[in-house]
């Protein structure tokens, strides 16, 4: 999917090739958990990770990284769209699903 | 039921050691991505918002018991213990593992069952009446005959790279339960003046961004040239079809464009060369090869005496039962649609318990139906009490089949990459505003549909009342549809206006049914009623609630 140019931080995101989970961007790796992640304040950061993760693409870990905003509030992380705190949680109709069961 | 002969069970086994072989290809790098997504797609394999996704072919939406108790499995050994019935009548596991894949349909094969063509932009899943060789209503069992489009139609050479996807149904009776005139090509079996027995061919139907009603192609096509008359369609719509606008790849925009008058001109001079070829005439013997694999099962000579019991028995029986052919039998509908549930899902549980029932009281046979629910075809009305019983004991007794509650919907933002909002979350909120039995009752028959994006999986279009889900901003918004219908008198649902807050959906709707209950003539069902009254009076008060904080705010 397209995604516009972001002014405000963000995360890097992508799926797991053999697993298909969803995983996020930390410190040149990857992590299962977004509050894990590791969020971009400017987007010359975020982009530099976007184009470090093209090696875990070629190297057949991930598949279809992308970047997306989130936003901080008192200091917590929330991703600014509904996609991505689904994604990020698991199916809202769900909760004994997706990340957010093992919170359960 | 159809049985593999030693060709299709070779090839589909061979189909899966080839899957085998691609998938350890892409995970040890020899395959990138782009490479493997089309051999995955074709296998039916998805990426979706969690994980990948599995959508497995339930070919006119006939299971066996054996096939049940393998999804059964499936969801329990690699999935999360359930699984999705789907609009199009297939199964989804929406938590499938890349590296199970190959394991996954094997076991699938061992059942005679596969993926193939469930995605990619070629023939799918034939679908057909879910009362099919067991309604009294209908002229013949319309299975025989979808079993020949599906095997015409798999890895058909021509056929396999169209522009976009091709959707075929099959229906035999005046009471349109498939959906016929919403499909991109439908058959319907029917009787000339003559009383010979032949096909009526419609075509151009869809939904998705740009939604038509289907036109007819041909009033009646001989049965042994039906094979013909179809390839004739597909192959103009395959010449002919926009390739360069994804917006305009269905065969409703070619039929659209050109006119059904030319459409029809087209089709009858392919029709022409196929049949001097005298290639793809179907053989009186074939046909009545593979319609022994759908012979009736050996009724009992019984008394046709319905049982009564109490009154959850009674409810269930008024919203799930309809006439069968045979004396002392009934047509089971199982509703999937328990209020603060999700449509169309089922535990593993469920489906073993379900498997055991379709072996116990149906000849081992299910249907599953393209609203979402399951179909037991052939039981005994006196094992009825038993069978809601048993239901009731798993969870699935529920009284709403063709009430308002009985919700199709798709598994929007939840879980589909392509949604632009939820619409299982929407479903469950407006079931329980309904929930109430007598209410339901009163209002009779109410059709509501929800899409969580305009490709309109959850057929907003055809719904009495259709819900689409909208992205505004990353905001979940709905826009309201009325008067659409998937049945005999289809019809496309009318855009009411800007649309609706999550919070505010269900209100709406409630208002719009209010006012119906208010203005309704005797005998008028909801779709009656706006026909007759028009948006208008129905969008007054969908709004009221916006009209009042604008003048109070």
């Amino acid at each position: 999917m397209a995604h516009p140019p972001a002014s405000g931080p963000q995360m890097l995101t992508a799926n797991c090739l053999k697993q298909g989970d969803v995983v996020y961007w930390k410190k040149g790796g990857w992590v299962l958990e977004f509050a894990e992640g590791e969020v971009f304040a400017n987007p010359a950061d975020a982009n530099a990770a976007l184009a470090a993760a093209e090696k875990f693409v070629t190297g057949n870990r991930v598949v279809a990284p992308y970047l997306f905003e989130v936003r901080v509030e008192n200091g917590k992380v929330r991703p600014v769209k509904e996609r991505e705190i689904i994604r990020g949680a698991g199916p809202s109709v769900r909760t004994d699903t997706g990340k957010q069961a093992d919170h359960v | 039921m159809y049985r593999y002969d030693e060709f299709d069970a070779q090839f589909v086994a061979e189909r899966v050691e080839q899957f085998r072989g691609q998938v350890a290809r892409r995970l040890s790098g020899e395959l990138n991505e782009d490479q493997f997504k089309p051999l995955r797609l074709m296998n039916g394999l998805y990426l979706q918002l969690h994980a990948y996704m599995l959508r497995i072919a339930i070919p006119y939406g006939t299971l066996s018991s054996k096939q049940m108790r393998m999804l059964a499995h499936i969801a329990r050994k690699y999935d999360k213990g359930f699984g999705h019935f789907t609009t199009r009548t297939n199964m989804q596991f929406h938590w499938i593992r890349l590296v199970d894949v190959p394991d996954v349909l094997a076991d699938l094969a061992s059942v005679e069952m596969h993926c193939i063509q469930t995605s990619g932009n070629c023939v799918r899943n034939v679908t057909a009446d879910q009362f099919a060789g067991a309604t009294p209503e209908e002229i013949e069992d319309p299975r025989p005959l979808a079993e020949i489009i599906r095997q015409w139609s798999s890895l058909h050479p021509e056929f396999v790279f169209l522009a976009r996807k091709f959707k075929i149904a099959v229906g035999a009776t005046p009471h349109d339960r498939a959906a016929l005139q919403w499909h991109d090509m439908a058959v319907e079996i029917v009787r000339n003046g003559h009383g010979q027995v032949g096909y009526k061919v419609i075509a151009g139907g869809g939904m998705g961004r740009t939604p038509y009603i289907a036109h007819v192609m041909s009033e009646f096509v001989e049965r042994e040239d039906i094979l013909a008359y179809l390839e004739a369609v597909l192959r103009v719509y395959n010449m002919d079809s926009r390739r360069d606008n994804i917006h305009k790849q269905r065969i409703k925009i070619l039929i659209n464009s050109i006119g059904p008058e030319e459409m029809r001109r087209r089709v009858a001079r392919e029709f022409d060369e196929i049949k001097q070829t005298g290639t793809l005439q179907l053989p009186p013997e074939e046909l009545a090869r593979i319609a022994a694999y759908f012979a009736p099962p050996s009724f009992e000579k019984l008394p046709d005496v319905m049982p009564t019991g109490d009154a959850d028995f009674e409810n269930w029986k008024k919203a799930s039962i309809h006439a069968h052919r045979a004396p002392g039998y009934a047509i089971a509908t199982i509703s999937l649609k328990a209020v603060g549930e999700t449509p169309g899902d089922i535990s593993a549980d469920q489906m073993d318990v379900i498997a055991d029932m379709m072996d116990a009281f149906s000849v081992g046979e299910i249907r599953v139906t393209h609203e979402q629910n399951l179909v037991l075809p052939h039981v005994r009305q006196r094992d009825l009490p038993q069978i809601h019983a048993r239901l009731k004991a798993i969870g699935l007794a529920t009284p709403n089949a063709g009430l308002i509650t009985d919700i199709i919907c798709c598994p929007g933002l939840d879980y589909c990459d392509l949604a632009n909002a939820r619409s299982i979350p929407i479903a469950q909120k407006i079931a329980r505003r309904f929930a109430d039995l007598r209410r339901q009752h009163d209002i009779g028959e109410l059709k509501i549909k929800i899409s969580g994006c305009i490709n309109a999986c959850g057929h907003h279009h055809a719904g009495h009342i259709g819900i689409l889900g909208v992205d505004k901003k990353g905001v979940e918004f709905y826009q309201l549809q009325l008067g659409g219908s998937g049945a005999e008198d289809a019809s496309i649902g009318d855009i009411m206006g800007p649309g609706f807050g999550e919070h505010e959906i269900a209100d709406a709707v409630e208002r719009v049914v209010n006012h119906y209950l208010k203005v309704r003539r005797d005998g008028e069902r909801f779709l009656d009623t706006y026909r007759r009254l028009g948006m208008e009076p129905f969008k007054n008060v969908a709004y009221q609630e916006q009209l009042n904080a604008a003048y109070n705010g």
